[in-house]
């Protein structure tokens, strides 16, 4: 079930330094909402406050509000682990799990959850290559490892392996950045697949790619939202000079 | 004017470092052949007089010029492998401890005090052994073992104190400072991506860490183990000191036993003719056995990723060197 996400007043610290400056955000549900701005923006830690990634780094620390559907991500009843389950997650880099096979990859977290056995495991891995638009390519190597793929095709193993968990949000971070325009067109097909069933947040720094899947743009300078909106509506008419600069290539 | 001057005398400069260095990598290598060489000239007599049954007989019998390695290389190989068994879990343990579960700013000492296991001297371990850890096997935990469990064979006979047991664990205190800080090594060389998948599965810090870190560090962990091995091989002093020196078969692990290091330290000095030949021979075969194992331990520590998009930076595979070892 595909949830929205809010984020309300949120702030966020690594250690002395604050990166994110008290942005609210609201991405509803079944849209791709990008987010966008120049490096050490603090987009990135955004993206990773929603499945609470930053629990695993120490001396971080957050103030704000943000909820998945109608619960509060930080509330003490949620565990950091199962949110992670609803809330996937693709990474800059491709990172299929070296060790197993294209078919292990996807049902690694079927087996971690106990979501299917036997017969419904294969299934299931089917279903989710399907979705991810890579069963074609690899229905006749499900038992090679996964890692000998190419970088596009790891990048939709990577997504086949999020969308067995059954996860409501997916969170994309510069999905495309390690790939070649063939792959990055691929993944933006999928995307647009994937917003029928799922409530997705991208980070991007390819201001094409936002305009061209997005529904919603978030525009962030130095931890602070500059402005937010209907994508075609930034990019034709933004509201705010820092914006309309950074579009035409005056900043970052 | 100094960019120019030194471009000037790069030439010879460079070309006089590169063949010192040359010279000094070219001694190193002469140097372990030129020993090969000379043990295994040296170790020929006993070779031509015994032959493979040097390997296959037990009598050792110096007064007879009889020659047979099989007592020795049992303890060797016993002992080494009690060892591990020993060291095993307690090493990757440590190792995951260490780069896995501690905060970031204990890792450093706690790791260093690990290393510094490695830097006491043999012969104190060998003391230790002798004066703390024998005393406490002949009194508290041999009786009880002997009370307890002496009806199975490897706990059977009294326990003296020194012995096969002993040594082992000796061993093992002796080489987890190598198995852990290699294993060590290798497991926080696991890409961070491939934790933070697998956390962002859903994953416990547990389920993390064994599905996915230990898996992708096995082979590393692997020759860390192999590592250990061959320092437990070739390892003469503190053994020499704990194991009680008997040329015979053990028959249990409380019994005295001979490993193909202590024997050599036991009799070097006195041997003379065939004696002398014979603990060479044994000499290159532990050169030859230890070479063997670092070298198939080198292989697994440094092979390459099977995860092809691995940059350098990422695969510490890559600038790992086995520390301490064999």
């Amino acid at each position: 079930m595909a949830q929205g996400v809010n984020i309300e007043n949120f702030s966020f610290w690594y250690g002395p330094t604050q990166v994110v400056k008290n942005i609210s955000l609201s991405a509803p549900e079944r849209q791709v909402t990008a987010l966008i701005g120049p490096s050490g923006c603090g987009k990135t830690t955004l993206l990773r406050s929603i499945n609470r990634m930053h629990d695993l780094t120490t001396g971080t620390r957050s103030e704000g509000r943000i909820t998945v559907g109608e619960e509060d991500i930080f509330s003490a009843a949620v565990d950091p682990v199962d949110l992670r389950r609803r809330v996937g997650m693709i990474f800059q880099t491709p990172s299929p799990f070296p060790h197993l096979s294209v078919y292990e990859n996807v049902a690694a977290g079927l087996r971690l959850h106990g979501l299917a056995r036997g017969k419904e495991i294969a299934e299931r891995v089917e279903a989710c290559l399907c979705k991810a638009a890579l069963w074609e390519e690899v229905k006749e190597h499900l038992h090679r490892p996964g890692a000998l793929l190419s970088g596009g095709q790891q990048q939709r193993l990577c997504i086949a392996r999020a969308l067995a968990v059954e996860p409501e949000v997916f969170l994309m971070d510069e999905p495309c950045a390690s790939l070649d325009p063939v792959g990055t067109m691929r993944i933006e097909e999928l995307i647009g697949e994937l917003k029928h069933d799922y409530t997705v947040l991208i980070v991007t720094h390819n201001m094409h790619q936002a305009s061209r899947i997005s529904d919603q743009t978030a525009f962030l300078l130095n931890g602070e939202m500059v402005e937010v909106g209907i994508t075609k509506e930034i990019f034709l008419a933004p509201q705010d000079p820092r914006t309309e600069a950074y579009l035409t290539w005056k900043i970052g | 004017m100094q960019e120019i001057r030194r471009a000037s005398y790069s030439g010879t400069r460079e070309g006089l470092f590169h063949y010192i260095t040359f010279l000094a990598a070219l001694g190193l290598v002469a140097l372990v052949l030129g020993i090969f060489f000379l043990v295994t000239m040296q170790a020929a007599p006993a070779w031509r007089a015994f032959g493979f049954s040097f390997l296959t007989t037990s009598i050792w019998d110096p007064m007879h010029n009889e020659f047979g390695a099989v007592p020795a290389l049992v303890g060797t190989v016993l002992t080494a492998i009690l060892a591990l068994v020993v060291a095993t879990p307690l090493s990757v343990g440590t190792a995951i401890f260490l780069s896995e579960m501690l905060p970031q700013r204990l890792r450093r000492p706690l790791s260093f005090m690990v290393e510094l296991l490695a830097a006491v001297p043999s012969v104190v371990y060998g003391l230790w052994g002798l004066f703390v850890l024998a005393p406490w096997l002949r009194t508290g935990v041999g009786q009880f073992l002997t009370d307890h469990l002496g009806f199975l064979p490897i706990f059977a006979g009294p326990s003296l104190g020194i012995g096969v047991l002993t040594s082992s664990l000796v061993l093992a205190i002796m080489v987890l400072p190598t198995i852990t800080a290699i294993s060590g090594e290798v497991i926080r060389g696991v890409p961070t991506g491939l934790r933070e998948a697998m956390y962002a599965l859903g994953a416990t810090r547990w389920e993390v860490i064994t599905r996915v870190i230990l898996p992708t560090s096995k082979p590393g962990i692997v020759g860390a183990l192999l590592l250990g091995l061959g320092r437990a091989i070739g390892e003469a002093i503190a053994v020499t000191m704990v194991i009680g020196n008997a040329n015979l078969l053990p028959r249990s692990l409380f019994a005295p036993a001979q490993t193909m290091a202590s024997l050599i330290v036991n009799e070097f000095p006195e041997a003379f003719d065939l004696h002398l030949s014979a603990l060479l021979l044994l000499a290159a075969l532990l050169f030859l056995i230890t070479l063997a194992i670092n070298i198939i331990a080198a292989w697994f520590v440094h092979r390459p990723s099977p995860d092809a998009t691995a940059t350098d930076k990422e695969s510490v595979w890559a600038r790992l060197l086995p520390k301490g070892g064999g």
